[in-house]
């Protein structure tokens, strides 16, 4: 075990008694080795073989686990214990095997887990940021401490998406570019926090599975749809308590009087006129600028998105809402005998109703996925026929993961696949100077499959090997069994 | 439990690879099949152990070197034997050469079990040479070992008397208490080579210079050789006069050894300048297309 409880007459430091030369080593450094650390007291390896292990607690007794349901229903139960690639150590640029090949026998059959870790400059990470609020503009330039280390790419439904880093970033760049983006894709694999900038656009502090905080304020809502589909949604539970109701979106404003939703429920007109440009009936695109206040536009009042009330149509005393996306900001108003809206208390079933909307957003989140290609000199460490790997991942006869969490491969040449960095155990990510970034991935399968791919036979090593040794950290497994897909 | 280290061929078939504890070996013989075999068989049986015969004299080796030693072990004793001409002059522990020594014992067992043509052990950087009739080897150097750098190459050739290269600077695993990035000894052995290199190293410096960040040895490492001796933790903006001067300092320091027969030559490097001390040539290779290197790193 790796983390042993280590007494030492000294407060602070601690002896390490992995080796001989039995370091004393000051919180925060490591020994002579660079393998071994004092970590918080704790003699820890720095570079540790991570294990995770897959069991139920049962009367207090670990017991081997095992799934009715098979991966791809060909191969057999994964093995309870996986073993993750983290401190693997890699092997580049030596093509050697990788360094760890276990096999384990279960059900008769002997698995193969092939446990590298792969030295990543195609690499880079795709950020999903839940906000309606106006981040930048479409490929603007994606900065980390003045470098630039991505770009803004599209939109999707309530969420901004962001792509970062890339081997233009890492290697096609300045050397302080390369190094910022190298240390900005570890941060965020690692699940700490990062302060990007976009240029022409928010500041934004993205971390995973947190949520984000754009222009110094934490998001917390992500918005149940856009406007349209939100009255679309809601418009029933509005009929017969409020004459019109406005649903604020950046992207597409919504008005429930002359919406399809309101039709259909003989909602009358109210003469209510929209600045922007009309879309089909009651859906407006661009009522405002984006912006950091209501529902993604740049308003603090709403009503600057209105224009005259026609006169044909509207009577004093018809009653308005006027609500985000996201709940988050609501007003209600009676118009006057001049046709003007003032603002007034909002009954309490219309409360009811922001409330309703608010309920139905999901908390805003910072998603990080990490996306890398498995390129020749990795798989040939698993293989003497690289190829050949990339045939039988495709052919779902061997399993991909990374760090043991699942991974998504994506169809089409090579080995490249994306992993929700959340998933992984801690500290899962490391970097070379190259700069590029180093990353656990694994490959199991059946060891007849090994085999016949021109796998190291040689070096296989059965798991109960790798467990005796005393580089090991075992961890709870905590995720569902890696799949072929999800 | 007993510990053993680990010891495995690389997958080329051809090397092999033996660690244990902060020792890391990279070997490779060539010969006969049957020679090469025995020799890395010998290689694995002198390896086993070794780190535990160092430790058992672990103090004495981290204590200043004297004219005399009461060491016992032979890698004590080489290690011993590789500062002592240096502890007259400056504060030196056996520690220095303990890379270089351990690298030229491997050599000597396999050289003991087998006839080979040639042969390199690299102990991170500190590498022990065979070289048979005719025989060379190319040895490469970074010139920018702070960052990626070029590799230039030197040829050592049977008839050289070089049989040990060894590197040090203060990017490298343990303290330097200069400023190098990179200081490259030849000589005669592993050992010499590499307690040469870590007093050249020390000696390419710019003292009192307020660019340079410096701590005692021991607020990083409470047991190490150095003490409290200062060490070098970082290295700020040096104009290129400065620079000159640092690296004619540790030039001199070469020139020294170089007449005093301790080294065959020396390849300073600092803030990407270079030095080359000696009569070695030194060629500049092309540098290797960045979408290539792109594409290895895949």
């Amino acid at each position: 075990m790796v983390m042993m409880e280590t007494t030492s007459a000294a407060v602070d430091k601690i002896r390490c008694d992995a080796c001989p030369v039995m370091c004393y080593i000051k919180p925060g450094a490591a020994g002579a080795c660079d393998r071994y650390a004092n970590h918080d007291g704790k003699l820890v390896r720095v570079d540790p073989h991570v294990i995770l292990e897959r069991t139920v607690s049962h009367g207090g007794k670990l017991v081997p686990f095992s799934r009715t349901e098979d991966w791809d229903g060909k191969i057999v139960h994964e093995p309870s214990t996986f073993v993750t690639a983290i401190g693997a150590g890699t092997t580049y640029p030596d093509y050697k095997p990788a360094p760890f090949i276990v096999s384990a026998e279960v059900d008769g059959v002997d698995m193969v887990t092939v446990v590298t870790e792969g030295i990543f400059s195609y690499c880079g990470i795709k950020v999903k940021i839940d906000t309606d609020r106006y981040l930048g503009p479409e490929t603007a330039t994606v900065r980390a401490q003045g470098e630039a280390v991505g770009h803004v790419t599209t939109s999707e439904y309530g969420s901004q998406m962001l792509s970062l880093g890339g081997v233009h970033h890492l290697t096609g760049g300045s050397k302080k570019e390369g190094r910022v983006t190298c240390d900005t894709l570890m941060d965020l694999a690692n699940c700490k926090a990062v302060e990007l900038t976009i240029d022409g656009g928010a500041s934004v502090v993205v971390q995973a599975g947190q949520p984000p905080i754009v222009n110094g304020m934490k998001e917390e809502r992500m918005r149940v749809g856009c406007g349209s589909a939100t009255i679309g949604m809601f418009a029933k539970q509005w009929h017969g308590k409020v004459d019109e109701v406005v649903v604020v979106d950046d992207h597409i404003t919504g008005v429930l009087s002359e919406h399809q939703a309101g039709k259909l429920l003989d909602i009358a007109d109210t003469g209510i006129k929209m600045k922007g440009r009309r879309s089909t009936p009651g859906r407006y695109f661009q009522v405002a600028d984006p912006g950091t206040g209501w529902g993604g536009t740049n308003i603090s009042d709403p009503l600057a998105i209105l224009g005259p009330f026609d006169a044909k149509e509207a009577k004093p005393g018809l009653s308005m809402l006027m609500v985000s996306t996201t709940g988050e900001h609501s007003s209600y108003y009676v118009l006057d005998e001049t046709l003007k809206p003032v603002e007034t208390e909002m009954p309490a079933e219309l409360k009811f109703s922001v409330e309703r909307i608010q309920e139905n957003c999901e908390p805003a989140l910072c998603t990080v996925l990490f996306m890398a290609g498995a390129g020749g000199s990795l798989r040939a460490g698993v293989t003497d026929n690289p190829v050949r790997l990339t045939r039988s991942v495709k052919d779902a006869l061997t399993r991909v993961t990374s760090g043991g969490a699942p991974v998504y491969v994506w169809p089409g040449g090579g080995i490249t696949y994306m992993v929700d960095v959340t998933q992984m155990p801690a500290g899962a990510f490391g970097y070379v100077p190259t700069p590029a970034l180093v990353a656990p991935i694994e490959f199991t399968m059946k060891l007849s499959d090994y085999a016949a791919l021109g796998g190291h036979m040689d070096y296989v090593k059965p798991l109960a090997e790798v467990q005796a040794g005393d580089d090991v950290r075992q961890l709870p497994w905590q995720n569902p069994i890696p799949g072929p897909r999800a | 439990m007993t510990r053993l280290p680990q010891i495995a061929l690389l997958s080329d078939g051809r090397r092999l690879h033996l660690q244990d504890g902060p020792i890391d070996l990279v070997v490779e013989a060539r010969g006969r099949a049957d020679d090469v075999r025995a020799a890395y068989a010998a290689a694995a049986r002198r390896f086993t152990g070794l780190l535990d015969e160092l430790c058992a004299e672990l103090p004495e080796l981290r204590s200043a070197a004297g004219r005399r030693t009461s060491l016992k072990g032979m890698v004590a004793r080489r290690m011993h034997a590789a500062v002592a001409p240096f502890a007259a002059d400056c504060f030196i522990t056996p520690m220095a050469a303990v890379a270089g020594s351990v690298a030229e014992e491997i050599l000597g067992a396999m050289l003991g079990a087998a006839t080979l043509d040639r042969v390199y052990v690299n102990n991170g950087g500190d590498i022990a040479l065979h070289l048979g009739d005719a025989e060379y080897f190319s040895v490469g150097v970074m010139d920018r070992p702070d960052r990626d750098g070029v590799m230039r190459t030197m040829r050592v050739d049977a008839d050289d008397p070089v049989r040990g290269i060894a590197t040090s600077g203060r990017h490298g695993r343990s303290f330097s208490l200069g400023i190098a990035d990179a200081v490259t000894v030849l000589a005669a052995t592993a050992s010499q080579a590499d307690a040469a290199a870590t007093v050249i190293a020390n000696a390419v410096d710019l003292p009192g210079h307020s660019a340079i960040v410096r701590t005692p040895a021991n607020e990083l490492q409470p047991d190490s050789d150095l003490g409290a001796c200062l060490v070098t933790r970082g290295v700020g903006e040096l104009s290129p006069g400065e620079i000159a001067v640092a690296l004619e300092s540790g030039a001199e320091c070469a020139r020294q050894l170089f007449d005093r027969g301790l080294i065959e030559g020396a390849v300073l490097q600092l803030c990407g300048d270079m030095l080359v001390i000696g009569p070695k040539d030194i060629e500049r290779q092309e540098a290797r297309p960045r979408q290539l290197e792109s594409a290895v790193h895949a």
